[in-house]
Formats: structure tokens, sequence, C-alpha cells
């Protein structure tokens, strides 16, 4: 059986604004049930992008990626969207946070899409989620009445709702301070090792990577 | 798709932005309200002079025209008659205008089930004596219970009981106009001669008022036989025959037919009235399009503020597509916001309207020339409601198709980026 939750085979991709230029050559990755990778390398060597790349947001790129064993090319944009809401969490850098809803509307919404379970199950799990990440006092509370670590908790939290396959993270740590940064990286480590969570991280903290299982490092679009 | 989910999106946003929303709706509300009263209004207008009409006019009328007789003597003979003949100075026939066999034609029209009543009349030039100068005028000898039946005769006398024409020997009801011409009050005897120099003492017993001011200084009615012994004919003497019908729409083709049926010619109402049926397309034409230029103005208020919640929630719909809300779900987000500001404000539009229709047919509108109306005229026909309720369906939709399908397609890697 294939345990690989992701693979990226020989993955490139070129921008053509304003001139033709490579971003990322020849990428192979594996990602293994379990395992909490770290990405590092300079601003600019393309980690984002592949990042984008990886979640099936971006799918204009040459080579092959297969989530949970499934090849996404050639799938519809609705398809997807599915993939996305049933298998992948995302953190970004800013939180993005719907400020209408509260903060467990939030970390529900992604849920409520797939309609796996009721209104009712659903808010009992988001407040479990919300538990693990220790802010389930501020549920009921609107996103721009937390702080700005609160409020990257409660992404995720959000991320974690539909019990992804992998969580992925563009420099989830990017805007917090020391003292958040710290917090949020304890939750990815309990995340991997007490409920065996897929981690695939970007940071430019080495100090925190080296926290990881594994270290992929990246320079001009390659893995060194 | 999990409807409410849409559903609870779609409200939310609205209510994060519920100030320009409700400018929005009141855009739609404003021209719906519109929409409806002037649709109301123009329509009870148009009711109201088309009954003017519709309601006094016989549907089909039958009469004797004098003129010249289609056959020549010529084409009747076998020698010359397939020729071209040229006669000049061709004189009508001496032909009286009364109609053959008016009894036995009633007869027949009254066992016609399209047609829905009958009234016999005698219309005759007169003159009105008054000291020294005459008047002109028309005289029409009427069934006066047929005439009341069929065109409410009763409504448009003013002034007296229209039942005395009948039960008063020699008596007449004079349109108002001509009345005060000639100063003549109820009770009042006056001279009338007719071409050929008879000359008949009438007593007014009546007014009556048709709304039409030309038609009251000349046309007065007595009884028809009043009208034959004015005329010194017998009592089957009768020029028209008025046919009502069930259905209007029918009068110009059975106008036709009776024609040829009863060799008289026959006048049906649409060809008689022409410029009416005209003036009310005009009049529900500029209706319609007062109530759809407003809406398209509408549709571009909420054309506006959808993109502008679009340009602002760029980040919600960015995250939305990132945790797998797919491209058609986001459209179907904002274009259920366009529908509601459309249904919501369109039924505020809708009960407005009707507001002020009510309104409306309280405003007094007292003429001398339209006895039977007190107030303006205002029609509640359901169907506008039903074509208001629609158009602001549709317009929103329409105002709301291309920012959703643009709201559908924003990359969410390029807003992330962005940040
Ligand atoms: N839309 C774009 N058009 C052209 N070049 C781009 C675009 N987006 C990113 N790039 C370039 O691609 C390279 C990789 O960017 P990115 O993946 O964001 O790097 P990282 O996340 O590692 O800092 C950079 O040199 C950046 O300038
Ligand atoms: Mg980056």
């Amino acid at each position: 059986m294939n345990t690989n939750v992701l693979e990226a085979k020989k993955i490139s991709k070129y921008f053509y604004d304003p001139v033709k230029v490579q971003v990322l050559s020849n990428i192979d990755l594996a990602v293994k049930r379990g395992e909490f990778i770290s990405i590092i390398g300079k601003s600019g060597c393309g980690k984002s992008t592949l990042l984008y790349i990886l979640s099936t947001m971006d799918t204009d790129f040459d080579g092959e990626l297969l989530i949970d064993g499934i090849n996404i090319k050639n799938k519809k944009e609705s398809e997807l969207a599915l993939i996305r809401n049933q298998k992948i969490g995302f953190v970004f850098q800013f939180h993005y946070l719907l400020n209408e809803f509260s903060v467990l509307r939030n970390v529900m919404l992604p849920g409520q899409k797939l309609g796996k379970y009721s209104d009712k199950e659903l808010e009992h799990r988001a407040y479990e989620k919300l538990k693990v990440l220790g802010i389930e006092k501020e549920a009921l509370k609107k996103p721009n009445q937390l702080s700005g670590g609160e409020k990257q908790r409660v992404a995720i939290a959000r991320a974690l709702i539909n019990d992804p396959l992998i969580i992925m993270g563009d420099e989830p740590t990017g805007n917090l301070d020391n003292k958040n940064s710290e917090i949020v990286f304890s939750i990815f480590q309990e995340l991997a090792q007490n409920y065996k969570q897929t981690l695939l991280i970007v940071t430019h903290d080495n100090e925190f990577a080296s926290r990881t299982h594994r270290i992929i490092e990246m320079e001009d679009g390659r893995i060194k | 798709m999990n409807f409410k989910l849409i559903k609870d999106i779609s409200i939310s946003l609205l209510l994060a932005r519920w100030k320009q929303t409700l400018v929005a709706a009141i855009g739609v509300t404003f021209s719906i309200t519109m929409f409806i009263a002037l649709l109301s209004f123009m329509s009870g207008l148009n009711t109201m002079l088309d009954s003017l009409i519709i309601n006094r006019t016989a549907h089909v009328r039958l009469y004797n025209e004098i003129q010249p007789s289609k056959q020549q003597p010529i084409d009747l003979s076998k020698q010359f008659g397939k020729d071209h003949n040229f006669i000049r100075s061709v004189k009508p026939k001496d032909e009286r205008l009364e109609i053959y066999n008016a009894g036995a034609i009633m007869n027949a029209l009254k066992s016609d089930t399209r047609v829905s009543g009958t009234a016999p009349k005698i219309t005759a030039q007169v003159f009105y004596n008054i000291g020294t100068i005459d008047l002109t005028g028309v005289i029409n000898g009427i069934d006066v219970e047929a005439e009341n039946k069929l065109f409410t005769f009763n409504d448009y006398v003013t002034t007296g009981n229209y039942i005395d024409l009948k039960n008063v020997p020699n008596s007449i009801i004079l349109g108002k106009a001509a009345a005060d011409k000639m100063l003549a009050k109820i009770g009042d005897v006056i001279q009338v001669t007719t071409p050929r120099g008879e000359r008949m003492p009438l007593k007014v017993v009546g007014y009556f008022q048709s709304g039409l001011q030309e038609l009251d200084k000349v046309q007065s009615y007595t009884s028809i036989n009043t009208a034959q012994k004015l005329l010194g004919v017998s009592g089957s003497y009768i020029t028209d025959i008025q046919v009502k019908l069930k259905d209007i729409n029918i009068a110009p083709q059975l106008a036709k037919e009776y024609r040829q049926l009863f060799n008289l010619e026959a006048l049906d109402i649409q060809t008689a009235n022409s410029q009416f049926e005209t003036g009310s397309f005009i009049r529900t034409l500029i209706s319609y399009a007062v109530g759809i230029t407003l809406l398209i103005v509408a549709g571009f208020g909420i054309y506006n503020i959808l993109n502008m919640m679009i340009y602002e929630k760029m980040d919600s719909i960015a995250i939305l597509k990132a945790t797998g809300f797919s491209g058609a779900d986001v459209n179907r987000i904002f274009l259920t916001i366009a529908l509601s500001i459309g249904v919501f404000g369109g039924i505020l539009g809708l009960i407005f309207g009707f507001g002020v229709s009510a309104l409306i047919d309280q405003v007094p509108f007292v003429t001398a020339s339209l006895p039977t109306i007190k107030t303006y005229p205002v029609d509640y026909n359901p169907k506008f409601y039903i074509i208001g309720i629609l158009f602001s369906i549709v317009t929103t939709y329409f105002a709301g198709y291309f920012p959703s399908r643009k709201a559908s397609k924003i990359d969410p890697v390029i807003i992330i980026r962005g940040k």
C-alpha cells in the first residue's frame, strides 16, 4: 500500500511575466504519513510557489503531483476544491479569518462545506480543536477581538476541522513575535507527536526547522 | 449543494455592508413602486377612456348608406357586361336610410350566440329652433330600455330620469351643451324641425353628458316612437341596429359576415375608433419604458455594490477557495446576494406601489365631462405585480451575473501572494 500522503515528481514552474523565468526545476518530493517536515531556504527561492502547487491551488506546472495516490492533473476546478477541502489544511502567514463570523463559525466553515457532519456535531468538533489549541474561551468572539497569536491559532484550528491528511504552512509564524511563534511551534509538535498529524511547514527559522523530523533545504528552485 | 451555508455566508456579507445594500435595495424598491403606480394608473386611465367608447358604442353597427348603385344597368347587359364601361356623373339612388326587414334581422341577431344584445335606433338630422335661429343637431330615437341595458344610458343622464323618455310622450333628453346654448330648462318645450320641414314640439325631461363636449353640443335623445312621429314614418322604420358582442375582438370579422348576410353596411368598433387603441397602446408602452428604465438604473446600483463588495472581500473569497469552496460556490454566494437585494427591494416595491396606487385612487378627479368618475381611476391588476416582481428578479440577476462570475474566477494564489 502506498503510504505517501503526497508525491511530487519532476515539478517545474515558469513565470512568464515580464520574461520567462524558471522558478522551480525538477522538484522530487515524497511526504510519508505522520511525517513532520520543514522547508527552508532563502527568500525568493520558490518555497511559496512550491507550496501553492502542492496544495492544488496552482495547477500551472510541469511534472506530476499525487495526493493520497490520486494524480491531480486534468482534474476539474471543483474536484480540486473538494480535494483541498477533504485532505489539505492550510495555514498562511496571514490568518485570513472572516470578521463577519465568530471564531467558532470560522473554524466550522470548511466542515460545513464538506457536509460530513451535522452543524451540531461540527460545533462540538470545532470546540475540541479550539481546546487542543487552548483558545476555546474565545470561541464566541469575533476574530478582530483576538490578538495576532490567537488569530493564527484559530487559523490552525480551521485547518484541522476536516481531519486533513496533511497540514501545510507557509511561514505561519512570520507575523508573530517570539513568544507566540514558540506557542505555534509547540502546537505543531504536539499535533505531530500526539495525533500523528502529517505536516509540511515552510519556515525561515532554522532553530524551529531543527526540531522537525526532516528538513528540506531549497536553493534557486531546487532541493539541495 | 449546501444551500443553507451559501445563504449564511451571503447574509453575513450583506449585513457587513448593510448601508450600501440598503441603498441598492431602495433603488429597486423605488423603481418597482413607480412601475406599479404608473402602470396601475395608466391602465386605469386607459380602461376609463376605452369604456367611454366601448360601453357607449355599438361593437357592430348595421345601417344603410346612401351611395350610387355598384352595378349600373349596362353591367347587367349580355352584350357589354364583360367590357370596360365608363359611366360618368353617376348619382346615388333615391333610397331611404331605412333598414328593411329590421325585425327579422334583429331576431336573427338575437339567436346568434356571439351577440350579447341588440338595440334599434333611428338617427335623424334636425334643427333645434330657438327664436329665429336654427341650431343643427342629431336626434337619436332609441328603445330606452334596450339602450340602457346595452350602453348604461342612465349613467350619462346627469339631470332628470332617463325612463321619462319612455313614459312622457313627445319628450326629449338634450345634450348638456346644446341645452345650455338653448337656455332650455327641464320641463321646457322646444321646437324641432326635420330637413323635410316637419315641425314638432318636444318636452325636455333631462340632460345628458357623454364626456365628449362636441357630441353633447349636437346630440339629443327621444324614444323611437317619437322619432318615427317626427319623421312621419311607419312604426317599423329604423335606421340603425346596434349590436353588442360577448367578445369585442371578433367585431371586425363579424362585421364582414353581417355585411354579406344582411346586405347592409356594418361598421365595427375597431375601425370606427382606431385612434383610441393607438392612444392606449402608446400610454402602456410609455409606462413600461419608464418602469424598465428605472429598473435598469437600479440594476447598475446593484452591480456597483456587488463589485465593491467583491473588491473588499477579496481575502475572504481567497480563503474560501483555499479551504475548499469551488468557483461555483463563490458564484452562488454573490448571486444570492444580488437576488436577495432584488427580491427584498422588489417585494417592498410591490407594497409601496400598492400604497401609491391606493393614494392615487383617493385623489378627487371631478370633471364635467366624466360624470361617473369621482377620483382618478386605478387598475389593481395582479398582472402588474407579477410582472413587477419578475422584472426585479431578472434585472438583479443580470446585475449580479458579471460581478459574481468575476468573483468565482478570483485566483486565491494571486491574493495570498499579494499579502
Ligand atoms: N506572479 C509572479 N510573476 C513573476 N514572478 C513571480 C511571481 N510570483 C513569484 N515570482 C518570483 O518567483 C520567485 C519565487 O517566489 P516565492 O515562491 O514567493 O519565493 P519564497 O516563498 O521562497 O520567498 C521569486 O523570485 C519571485 O520574484
Ligand atoms: Mg514565500
